[in-house]
């Protein structure tokens, strides 16, 4: 048996061409400025990395998005949700530690009872990491359909600088042949290694980070790595993509990595989302893609890369189909979610959130 | 006073890592690269014995014993080593020590290793960590840390000594200037007096420019006696004229003046007697800026500045590499940062360097004679050692 060369990075290709069938966002209504969490932590901070954050509501968790998010892809791809033979669900914020968010979601779509669920987790690439899956399942000929959601609603202890960007929200792929596709998948290419910049133990509330350290050995190195090996293997540069979008976790991280990968600054505008809505943790990098597939034309080339603490990044090429501009109007654009927007202050958000203890 | 060394002691190698976030390098390899870059100056010299400047190595990274694991993985397996300890000053007393031996005649060639390993720990364990070189009975327990014990002082030197604000900015100013073109500094870029002023609180009155950056890195010295030096160094070998080591209480509360830097004050005058030298002799003087309120306290005791002047210094552009007093020639603590018990490694390998004209763009123009000072906590440790470069 031949040694696989561990310094040549390889392509994930399946047997046959996948492409996404459907597609749908959800952003919950409200918004907590980034001035408001100053107001009551740090007042006077100069710099807030994001404006203002999305927050799911008091009847609202990683469940009930999903299938918000979930039958907009379904409307777009409008097929018969019994063909789906698969129904994951990527996120850090699942409502029960035991028993499957996707088992729920796949019930309430009509998914079941012939389809395979279940949840994902690797921090803010769990959904990517199901999307990886969901071409594998879809390319190798088991499955018509495969469902890959990325969706959460992000915890931050109080007071925490990640309590300024945890967002909610995430985006959901229906994923089939490539020939009935609004975009096909050119290229796919994950990269992991063990890097603990930021975690949370079973049983506790509130994550934990590295502080500089989910910087630069963390973030950009994965991002970087996974993004070159992809344009490498694909004989593409950045100049060949329309759009770019990368994991948000704030503003500045990846505006830097595209900088640093030669992306300019109108490649990943359209789905920069984060000073909006915050970071959707495993939506984070699926629903900035939304919002590219919301404008994006025929021919279109899109580069996403995810990136997930602990560490990892999965990387995708690309490219929109003929087929996208008219299916993607059965469905509410991800702009038009960040635009439904009520403003909380701290107080209402400590409430929605469950920050205080009341028992 | 010391009486005269029966040996004459010399710097005839040094080497330094990048100060930084080593997240790729652990404390042995940093400690190695330092030992390799001085030990290449005089390849014909074998150590006889290690001596090591760490300072957190127990509750940071687990790790005793650092003389015998250096000294194996640096290829020295079975030499003597050990470890000094004197918080901040740890690496000033390593050389003290190293000095000791080859000035007694009982060792003739020695490493001096600085090396400290904090970013593989978050901001509040290494807080926790530091706050062990102040009294740990009666302040650490108390919640004091670093920073705060020297807000405290800061506080009282601005009132007594009626100075602005600002008074301390220019040691910051100065420091990330003469950084810019040190490759092994952490901050290599200049700041503007605005972004003092605009500097985040950490205690007041001491802001995120007072303070240094706490980072990993390692120094590395060999010293030979006189009688080995060999004969094809490729710079010239570098004399330590003088090496005294002086101690006060560790609690603020216990100083008799929190304004007056008893043992730097006692460790330089000594070190000028042995060397016979005076502060006006000193071209330029290493000192442990880990906040700007030290800096200042040290040129006073040093008898660089009167009492409660040392900050005019920062002020009238003394300092500055062409200062009538240059200091922080490659960045200081501040801007080269602060990699804690190697500090007085580095400061003496960066006097070494000036010395032998190698400094690059921050050279002083005909160096000779320069000193290198660090300090324990709030100055309760200070090995204070002059460096002379011997002929024209």
């Amino acid at each position: 048996m031949a040694m696989t060369d561990s310094r040549t990075p390889k392509m994930l290709k399946p047997l046959r061409e996948v492409g996404i069938a459907g597609y749908g966002a959800y952003i919950p209504r409200y918004r907590l400025p980034a001035s408001e969490v100053a107001r009551v932590w740090s007042p006077g901070a100069a710099g807030l990395p994001i404006h203002e954050k999305a927050v799911a509501g008091l009847d609202e968790d990683v469940i009930t998005m999903s299938i918000e998010a979930a039958r907009n892809a379904l409307a777009r791809a409008a097929i018969d949700p019994a063909a789906i033979r698969a129904v994951w669900v990527g996120s850090e914020s699942h409502p029960y530690s035991v028993k499957p968010t996707s088992t729920v979601v796949a019930e309430a779509i009509g998914a079941v009872p012939h389809t395979q669920a279940a949840d994902w987790e690797f921090a803010c690439k769990a959904g990517t990491e199901a999307m990886q899956a969901a071409i594998g399942f879809v390319g190798s000929g088991m499955a018509d359909y495969a469902l890959a959601i990325g969706m959460d609603t992000a915890q931050g202890r109080p007071g925490d600088a990640l309590e300024y960007t945890a967002g909610a929200g995430g985006a959901a792929y229906l994923l089939g042949p490539a020939d009935q596709a609004l975009a096909v998948f050119e290229s796919s290419y994950s990269y992991t290694t063990d890097t603990p910049d930021f975690w949370r133990r079973a049983d506790e509330k509130y994550p934990e980070h590295g502080e500089r350290f989910t910087g630069e050995p963390a973030y950009f190195k994965h991002i970087t790595a996974a993004a070159q090996a992809l344009m490498q293997a694909s004989g593409t540069t950045a100049s060949d993509y329309t759009y770019a979008v990368f994991h948000q976790p704030n503003t500045k991280f990846p505006q830097r990595v595209a900088s640093a990968l030669g992306f300019k600054p109108e490649q990943i505008e359209t789905g920069l989302l984060v000073p909006w809505i915050g970071n959707t943790y495993a939506g984070s990098a699926l629903v900035g893609l939304t919002a590219i597939l919301d404008v994006a034309q025929p021919g279109d080339r899109i580069l996403l890369v995810s990136y997930g603490s602990g560490a990892g990044s999965d990387a995708f090429g690309l490219r929109v189909t003929a087929a996208l501009p008219q299916r993607r109007e059965r469905a509410p654009r991800t702009q038009e979610y960040i635009a439904r927007r009520s403003e909380i202050d701290y107080a209402t958000y400590a409430r929605m959130r469950g920050k205080l203890r009341v028992e | 006073m010391e009486r005269r060394t029966p040996h004459q002691v010399y710097v005839v190698g040094a080497g330094m890592t990048p100060v930084g976030e080593h997240w790729e390098k652990s404390l042995r390899v940093l400690a190695l690269e330092a030992i390799s870059a001085a030990r290449a100056e005089a390849p014909s010299l074998t150590p006889q014995a290690l001596y090591v400047g760490n300072m957190l190595s127990g509750p940071l990274s687990g790790q005793l014993q650092l003389g015998a694991l250096i000294a194996d993985f640096a290829g020295l397996r079975g030499i003597e080593a050990v470890t000094v300890e004197a918080a901040g000053a740890s690496g000033g007393l390593a050389l003290r020590q190293a000095y000791l031996a080859v000035a007694s005649g009982l060792q003739q060639v020695v490493l001096v290793l600085g090396v400290e390993k904090v970013t593989d720990r978050i901001g509040p364990e290494v807080e926790a960590a530091l706050a062990g070189s102040t009294d740990a009975d009666f302040e650490a327990s108390q919640g004091i840390t670093q920073s705060a014990q020297a807000a405290l002082i800061m506080r009282r030197y601005l009132h007594e000594s009626q100075a602005p604000p600002d008074a301390l900015a220019g040691f910051s100013l100065v420091a990330h200037a003469n950084a810019v073109a040190n490759p092994n500094a952490m901050f290599r870029r200049a700041i503007k007096p605005e972004a003092y002023a605009q500097a985040a609180m950490v205690s007041e009155p001491l802001n995120m420019l007072d303070a240094a950056p706490m980072a990993d890195g390692a120094a590395a010295l060999l010293l030979a006696s006189a009688e080995r030096l060999p004969p094809d160094l490729p710079f010239p070998p570098i004399r330590i004229a003088a090496s005294a080591v002086a101690t006060s209480p560790v609690a603020l509360h216990d100083q008799r003046d929190m304004l007056w830097l008893q043992a730097a004050s006692q460790s330089v005058n000594n070190a000028y007697a042995q060397a016979g030298l005076t502060a006006d002799d000193v071209d330029l003087f290493e000192l442990h800026d880990l906040f700007s309120i030290y800096a200042a306290l040290s040129l006073e005791a040093a008898s660089f500045a009167p009492r409660g002047q040392g900050w005019r210094l920062a002020q009238d552009g003394a300092i500055g590499v062409r200062g009538r007093l240059p200091i922080s020639t490659f960045g200081g603590s501040k801007a080269r940062g602060d990699a804690g018990g190697a500090t007085g490694v580095y400061q003496a390998a960066e006097l070494t360097l000036q010395l032998q004209g190698r400094a690059g763009e921050n050279q002083i123009a005909g160096a000779r004679i320069g000193m290198a000072q660090c300090l324990g906590g709030a100055g309760s440790t200070a090995a204070t050692h002059i460096l002379i470069r011997e002929g024209k």
